[in-house]
């Protein structure tokens, strides 16, 4: 036997030697639920969200850390599957504080998500207290430990994807914590606040703090569009509500940055808000500035290039574009400048 | 970029040089990680000790300004033990002949002193380079803000064409762009010399191509000026109108008491801004205008990429778009000017008129950008440039060139060699990072300076020290770190109080009139 198949809830499926079950599941539009699994790092199995039964096997398994085999036999949905998911998320639910009225997550989290798929309205456990205080002491990020499973996927975004290394495991059992550095807060560590972190938290542990009650998923409508601040090009979703950006996230699967974002990328949005903006033509008078309309500020500007040009000539004036302002903008300006001013004194900070 | 940031993770090897790229371009530098980790290997060539440094295979720590001697080093080595490609070099390039004659004269032993690197250093550096195929090469403005910034830029592409590594997947030459849309300026023709698509405003087919379209006569066809010779106007009384858009000079361009006087110095000056700046207190007029999110537009990444910008809100009070300010002056000429939008623009003007733009239009580029050239819609764009090693005039060049050093060096009076740069959690100016939560954690400027020195000069980390150099001088917080070799102060730009622009030399690259914001000489004290 030449191809390598297996058999997918009573189906004959394909795979290439070293696949999980969990990609030729999703590789055959089979969903199976994942929780610490994050695509394109190590498989840790962690967190038995994603178990399935394999025939011959002694337990079920982790589809994200089982490679698929000749001939096996999995099934994704059968009642013991059901059952040991079910109860999985149940001691999830009962780890910490996992109450949704006012979690920032609610509506994207995924654990919210498993609870009712799998009908608990009652966890038959009693809630574990956590033993850590929220970090907000640190600019950006909100920690809530109440709320963390300790899935680990903040690690592997940090660790795998970012590689800033500054945040992991620590301690033990019912002490088991996601420290940065020797446990202090993220501003204390190595964090470089790219918050790829939250990007990839599955429930409330890990929030924006700029956006805390500004609004959630069901709340904002995403814009895709493009970072305004290095030449990398990252493409970000902007969370908008009432025409204002409440939060920004990176685009998965995007070029060129696949998910990722920077701390700029991520939390340098705001500066638009500034009660600093300019909202009015400015004309210096007397040595100080009074606002003024766009008529007679576009006028005055008309009139003063007019007669420089027909004074000195065209050479005598020079124009600076934007690089952080779109093609268009630069496209109208040296227009400006060589079809009506016809002078070639176009540039910007092109080499610098 | 002549290759993309999707390469970074199938490269096996990495030279960067002159490239901060976890502060400056931090996202592309995890791409760079990702490979390391996954067995790539990275050579880092570097003044400094920056964080690239601890995923470095070999990891050279050259002195600021010696480039050339550096990769003239390296292609000597490489020529003289038979480790360059020759299949590529005969079949593709011209050239070599000057080049060989040219880096002979650069051995090893003779190089040593200029970069501060031993000479088997420098062989291990070229073997290492010479054993994995291919190689990307990475650089930002280590390498071009110097006054050989050009001939650096040069060595760059000779060191590449003489690997073979042109032309290829995961290889080239790859300029990290430092703003969001310095390469889409570029391609829209804001610059003296070209019209949109880079062509030439000397080349009278070109000018009669755009006096048609732009429905006008007499373009004008000496190209025109950079901005250090635009502010150098402003002062002798050349240039009597500056319009500047979107850009704070005032800090920016190197010995700030010069610009000022410079700025000061204009009969006229109109500014487009979103903020007021250092730059917009010398205007006589201030137009506001609308950023970023409150117009629909595109941006080119680095890697050639024309990406969509969507609008969100309306920008604020009367501030416009930037495009319509300027089609509303061309009005008051009499120019009538009939595109009016961002699409309106790109879809009817620039993509006609620049071929390598031609079949990217708004429609196609509603998800993922698409990389130029992609001449015509049914194209699907380009990773790389130069496939099989065929460049755009045919054959690559070889430009052997020499080593200069920088335009000002230490010397009794000012020991130190000041070199500049960007932080990770400000961009430029600050004007628009300051207003988004970033003082919190970069509150203000600081000096870098190693440990070695402070010790000698009895300087303690945070410690205000004076910094001063033949232009001005400016007192900051001292920051000691082992990032800075001996001999070197590092400053950034980003704050008015303690900028490096109050001390940088204008001194320029008489080709690129790049300043030399790289190296200049400085001396500094304990502030008491």
């Amino acid at each position: 036997m030449d191809s390598f198949t297996l058999t997918l809830n009573g189906k004959q499926v394909e795979f290439e030697p070293g696949q999980t079950i969990l990609t030729v599941a999703e590789n055959n539009g089979v969903r199976i639920p994942t929780l610490c699994h994050l695509k394109g790092c190590t498989p840790t199995g962690a967190c038995r969200i994603c178990l399935v039964e394999v025939a011959g096997a002694r337990s079920l398994v982790a589809s994200c850390s089982t490679p698929a085999e000749k001939g096996m036999v999995v099934e994704t949905e059968t009642d013991r599957v059901h059952r040991t998911r079910k109860l999985t998320t149940e001691f999830l639910m009962a780890s910490g504080k996992h109450d949704c009225i006012t979690c920032e997550r609610s509506g994207a989290c995924t654990l919210q998500d498993l609870a009712y798929r799998y009908g608990i309205d009652k966890v038959r456990f009693e809630t574990a207290t956590r033993p850590y205080e929220n970090e907000d002491a640190n600019p950006f990020i909100i920690r809530d430990f109440t709320r963390c499973i300790l899935c680990g996927r903040c690690v592997q975004a940090c660790q795998e994807v970012q590689v800033n290394r500054a945040i992991s495991f620590g301690y033990r059992g019912p002490h088991a914590k996601i420290i940065a550095g020797v446990d202090v807060p993220y501003h204390e560590s190595d964090c470089v606040f790219c918050g790829q972190c939250l990007q990839a938290c599955p429930v409330g542990a890990l929030v924006e703090k700029k956006a805390r009650f500004a609004g959630r998923e069901k709340d904002v409508e995403k814009v895709r569009t493009t970072c305004p601040y290095c030449g990398v090009g990252c493409q970000l979703d902007l969370h908008v509500r009432d025409k204002r950006i409440v939060k920004v996230s990176a685009v998965e699967d995007a070029a060129p940055n696949k998910g990722r974002l920077c701390v700029k990328g991520r939390f340098g949005y705001d500066f638009i808000y500034s009660k600093d903006r300019l909202t009015t033509p400015l004309i210096k008078e007397n040595g100080e500035f009074r606002e003024a309309s766009w008529d007679e500020a576009l006028d005055l500007v008309a009139a003063k290039f007019k007669e420089i040009i027909a004074k000195h000539g065209s050479d005598a004036v020079a124009g600076v574009s934007c690089a952080r302002s779109i093609n268009e903008d630069s496209y109208q300006m040296q227009k400006l400048f060589r079809a009506v001013f016809k002078s070639n004194n176009i540039d910007h900070c092109a080499r610098t | 970029m002549t290759n993309s940031f999707a390469e970074f993770q199938n490269a096996k090897m990495f030279m960067v040089i002159g490239s901060n790229m976890t502060e400056a371009h931090p996202v592309a530098s995890t791409f760079l990680k990702n490979a390391v980790m996954n067995g790539a290997k990275l050579i880092l060539v570097d003044p400094r000790r920056q964080p690239l440094a601890d995923f470095a295979d070999l990891f050279v720590q050259i002195k600021v300004g010696s480039d050339i001697a550096f990769l003239n080093a390296l292609m000597n080595v490489l020529i003289t033990e038979d480790l360059y490609d020759k299949k590529f070099v005969q079949s593709c390039t011209t050239g070599f002949d000057e080049l060989k004659a040219k880096v002979m004269a650069y051995p090893p032993e003779k190089v040593s002193d200029i970069c501060g690197v031993s000479p088997e250093k420098i062989r291990e550096t070229a073997r290492l380079l010479a054993s994995v195929k291919p190689c990307m090469l990475c650089y930002t403005l280590g390498i071009t803000e110097h006054t050989c910034g050009k001939n650096n830029v040069m060595s760059t592409a000779n060191l590449q064409m003489l690997l073979g590594n042109m032309g290829v997947e995961s290889g080239g030459v790859n300029p990290l762009r430092g703003q969001n849309n310095v390469q889409g300026a570029c391609d829209m023709g804001a610059l003296p010399n070209v019209f949109p698509g880079y062509q030439q405003v000397a080349n009278p087919e070109a000018r009669a191509k755009f006096e048609k379209a732009w429905g006008v006569t007499g373009l004008p066809d000496k190209p025109g000026l950079m901005i250090p010779q635009m502010m150098e106007g402003l002062a002798s009384g050349k240039v009597r109108a500056l319009w500047i858009f979107g850009e704070n000079l005032a800090n920016t361009e190197p010995d700030i008491a010069k610009v000022e006087h410079e700025l000061a110095s204009a009969e006229f000056l109109v500014c487009n801004d979103i903020f007021p700046t250092e730059t917009t207190r010398f205007a006589h007029v201030i137009f506001p205008a609308a950023a970023w999110s409150e117009d629909d537009g595109t941006i080119t990444s680095s890697e050639r990429r024309v990406n969509r910008i969507r609008k969100v809100s309306d920008a604020p009070g009367q501030a416009k778009p930037n495009w319509w300010i300027f089609k509303q002056i061309a009005k008051r000429f009499g120019h009538e000017w009939t595109s009016n939008s961002g699409q309106e623009i790109w879809d009817n003007e620039v993509s006609v008129l620049a071929p390598s733009l031609a079949g990217i239009k708004y429609h196609r580029i509603e998800n993922d950008g698409l990389q130029w050239p992609c001449p015509n819609e049914e194209h699907p764009g380009t990773a790389f440039l130069h496939r099989e090693g065929k460049f755009t005039c045919g054959l690559g060049v070889f430009n052997a060139v020499d080593w200069t050093p920088p335009a000002e060096v230490p010397d009794d009076q000012y020991p130190f060699v000041l070199s500049t740069g960007r932080r990770l959690y400000h961009y430029h100016t600050r004007t628009q990072t300051s207003r988004a939560g970033m003082d919190v954690i970069l509150p203000e400027e600081t000096a870098d300076i190693s440990p070695h020195d402070a010790k000698s000069r009895d300087i303690a980390d945070g410690d205000y020290v004076r910094v001063w150099s033949r232009r001005g001088e400016v007192v900051v917080k001292a920051r000691l770190t082992e990032q800075v070799p001996p001999g070197m102060v590092w400053m950034a730009f980003h704050f008015r109080e303690g900028n490096a622009n109050w001390l940088t030399n204008p001194a320029f690259d008489p080709v690129t009139q790049t300043a030399e914001y790289k190296a200049c000489a400085v001396n500094l004290e304990k502030k008491v």
